[in-house]
């Protein structure tokens, strides 16, 4: 057993702990907090079928950005649309067969780490050069970009640079996943040792990990945001929080 | 042409440009704080208390656990920067605080360096901030210079609502004890006599009866304004500015013409004799329903079948998306009708039956555009269709003129200016900041004043008619150039009911 290989599996396991755990939590804490009264963007739609649509909307073609600014959808766009299919990629890594979809876009996945690159970086001129979102800017917002740009660099380096030992790396990860411990003990079950696979795997990690306690949440946050998750329909129904109902309740008995 | 003042309006811009930020230029003292009376009416402590600190704290994490929109929105802003430029306060002032997300971010700092992991540990990496006073100084100047229009929502790729983040900020600083004199002291005038402007039942009764003469020596028609009419169908709920502010009050004659050509039995309420409701300006959903519930308990006394809401945006906008939760069920009143339902969708149904004869000629002394009220677009809805809120009055204004021009798209409907004085802002305290704020309202105006000759500007917001009627001459126009939709109704209307409605 490698001191890598050990290293990197327990940060993993680490990793996803607090990704899952972090973002479960949130998600129950969005959830479970009420919101008392109908506040959609108006005008919004009148059947939940309608709000489907209108999520779907924003989630997958930005669309409210898309009214406001057009060079920062148009960069949003590359980074994201461009961040799934490269996610999607990873997928056979961790799966022994990953199908034929996964197949499929593995072309695209390859060179789509180049569109990302692009959309982040034009993301991080904008907000060097814009001097309004320049102002907005915490460190954490630059440093969020620099790791992104940092992941997928060194990724495009381990694919087309350093052409790190695939299959190798693939053993490793899957007896990470399924939790075949035993076989670190032996040598094909290794981690590659290659520096930039090594920073890309820790720059990933490192994301998982501030993923549940920074502005990511907007992935998860998208989806309770009362502004565009609420159906219009205020006058046909009471939309009443378990707070309001108590207090409804001890100023008739006052009265 | 333009008035004078202690500070400069803005140059209107020839073609629009995103403004450079000139930091501080806003920074302030914010508007005058309300009087101890006025704190102690609504159930808030008089002075900043001594440990205001934690009590700022304390509620700042109750309201986290209330507001979904509140815990929702401070997490996730990704600073993307799409809202930057769309404040038209902002725009007007070029204060970087007036930026949608920098008007938030005084908030999210602090629940940034109270409220989450990252913040606790890393202020300086993620700009979290303690609780100073400086802090609290800056909140209660920039969330008083939010009109809480909603328009940053519009185009904030989460619907992030910046009117939520200073809703519930003004009620953090109402509870640490600053609360802001111009709203304070309208909800206590409501509570004590029931009307934002103070005005007893006496009084409105005799302004009413002034009214009904004035109809009357115009048009030969003895139009009635009634008053508590125990049993009447309808219970008209409108701003009090209706009742003698021009040029409201010519919109109240409007409505009075309209019930009274079709034979409808109406009253007004003088215990709520208010549609606005400022509880939602400061945040505080308890005066929010105590307000909405003497609507709830007058309907009940008056024995009514239906509730009607005169022209007013924001009273829409609790109306609308809030009244049924704060103040309901309304079970008593007739099923067939929405409650409430708008002036405006009322006048738009008799037009559609063609119940209403209506002479456009009668304003064709005015070529007319239509200022979409915030609340109004943004806020509520009308006619159980989505975006009926931008047809209805148009349709309304239409049928009554023969010369209507909307201004520039991106000025109207859902991402419609403000007209500076929403929110609570409509007070001379702020007065800069109202005349700075409507300079995108002001700019597409000219444009169809250039374009089209506009002559007037009819809104349907008691607060946009006010605040117009004051700032125009600060850009040139005439105070009289704002008008109520139902103005142009009054103009338009053919009285043939000429037997006056009975009490019934
Ligand atoms: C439901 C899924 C998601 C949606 C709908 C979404 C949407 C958006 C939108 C609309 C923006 C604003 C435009 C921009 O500045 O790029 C944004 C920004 C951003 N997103 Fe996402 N996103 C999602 C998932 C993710 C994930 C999984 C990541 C993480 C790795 C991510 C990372 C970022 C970052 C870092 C920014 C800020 C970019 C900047 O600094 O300008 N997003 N996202
Ligand atoms: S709600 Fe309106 S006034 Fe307030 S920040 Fe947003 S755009 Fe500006
Ligand atoms: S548009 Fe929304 S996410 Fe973007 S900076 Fe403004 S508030 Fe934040």
């Amino acid at each position: 057993m490698e001191f890598w290989t050990v290293f990197y599996a327990v940060s993993f396991y680490f990793a996803t702990f607090i990704l899952i755990s972090g973002v479960v939590y949130k998600i129950y804490q969005y959830a479970k907090t009420p919101a008392p009264l109908k506040v959609p963007t108006m005008p919004a739609p009148l059947t939940s079928s309608g709000v489907v649509v209108r999520i779907l909307m924003e989630v997958i073609l930005f669309k409210s950005l898309f009214r406001s600014n057009k060079w920062i959808w148009l960069f949003a766009m590359m980074f994201h649309g461009a961040l799934w299919i490269v996610l999607l990629r990873h997928v056979r890594y961790f799966v022994v067969e990953p199908g034929l979809i996964i197949d499929l876009i593995q072309p695209f996945g390859k060179y789509g780490s180049f569109i990302m690159l692009f959309g982040l970086l034009g993301l991080f001129m904008r907000r060097i050069f814009v001097e309004r979102i320049r102002y907005i800017s915490s460190p954490s917002d630059y440093l969020m970009l620099i790791l992104l740009i940092a992941i997928g660099i060194s990724g495009i380096l381990v694919s087309f640079v350093t052409r790190t030992d695939i299959i190798q790396f693939k053993a490793f990860m899957l007896s990470v996943v399924c939790f075949q411990w035993q076989h670190f003990q032996l040598p094909e079950y290794q981690i590659p040792i290659d520096a930039m696979l090594l920073f890309h795997l820790a720059a990933v990690m490192l994301l998982m990990i501030i993923f549940p306690i920074s502005k990511l949440l907007h992935a998860p946050g998208i989806f309770f945001s009362p502004g565009r998750n609420q159906i219009d329909n205020s006058r046909e129904k009471r939309h009443i929080a378990p707070w309001a109902v108590k207090k409804f309740e001890t100023q008739q008995k006052g009265n | 042409m333009a008035k004078k003042a202690n500070f400069e309006t803005p140059a209107m811009r020839p073609y629009p440009t995103i403004p450079i930020i000139k930091e501080g230029v806003m920074k302030g003292d914010g508007p005058f704080f309300a009087k101890p009376d006025m704190q102690e009416a609504l159930g808030y402590p008089i002075e900043l208390v001594d440990n205001w600190q934690q009590v700022a704290l304390d509620k700042m994490g109750e309201l986290l656990t209330k507001y979904r929109s509140l815990r929702v929105y401070l997490d996730t802003c990704v600073k993307c920067g799409s809202c930057t430029d769309k404040c038209h306060y902002f725009i007007g002032t070029n204060d970087p605080k007036n930026m949608p997300v920098a008007r938030q971010d005084l908030l999210r700092q602090v629940y940034r360096r109270y409220f989450t992991f990252a913040g606790k540990w890393f202020p300086k990496l993620v700009g979290a901030k303690d609780l100073t006073r400086e802090v609290l100084d800056d909140w209660y100047n920039y969330y008083h210079q939010c009109s809480q229009c909603r328009r940053c929502s519009v185009f904030c790729p989460y619907g992030i609502d910046t009117a939520e983040i200073s809703m519930a900020a003004r009620e953090i600083l109402d509870v640490v004890g600053i609360g802001q004199k111009y709203c304070n002291e309208i909800i206590a005038k409501v509570y004590k006599i029931g009307n934002n402007l103070g005005l007893p039942e006496p009084a409105l009764r005799n302004t009413l009866e002034g009214l009904e003469e004035d109809i009357e020596d115009e048009t030969g028609v003895k139009v009635r304004l009634p008053l508590d009419v125990e049993g009447a169908e309808i219970l008209l709920i409108t701003p009090s500015a209706d009742f003698f502010a021009e040029p409201h009050i010519d919109g109240l004659i409007g409505y009075a013409k309209v019930f009274h050509e079709v034979g409808a039995s109406w009253t007004l309420s003088s215990y709520a004799s208010e549609a606005a409701n400022f509880g939602m300006f400061i945040g505080s959903y308890e005066n929010m329903r105590q307000i909405s519930l003497r609507i709830h308990d007058a309907a009940k006394k008056l024995k009514v079948k239906r509730i009607i809401f005169g022209e007013c945006g924001h009273a829409w906008r609790v109306a609308y998306s809030f009244l049924n939760t704060l103040a309901g069920p309304f079970d008593f009143l007739d099923k067939r009708y929405p409650v409430p339902q708008h002036i405006c969708e009322y006048t738009y149904d008799l037009i559609q039956k063609g119940a209403l004869k209506l002479n456009k000629a009668a304003n064709d002394d005015m070529r007319i555009t239509f200022h979409d009220s915030c609340n109004v677009a943004r806020g509520s809805s009308m006619g159980n269709m989505p975006g009926g809120q931008f047809i209805i009055p148009r349709e309304v204004i239409k049928a009554c003129c023969n010369n209507f021009y909307d201004m520039a798209p991106d000025t109207i409907h859902d991402e419609t200016f403000c007209c500076g004085g929403g929110g609570g802002l409509l007070t001379d305290d702020l007065m800069e900041l109202r005349v700075k704020g409507v300079l995108p309202r002001m700019e597409a105006l000219q444009q169809v004043v250039d374009d089209h000759g506009v002559t007037h500007l009819a809104a349907i917001c008691a607060i946009c008619k006010t605040q117009f009627a004051k700032i125009l001459p600060y850009y040139g126009f005439e105070m009289d150039q704002i008008i109520s939709i139902h103005q142009l109704v009054s103009n338009a209307i053919e009285l043939t009911n000429v037997e006056s409605t009975d009490e019934k």
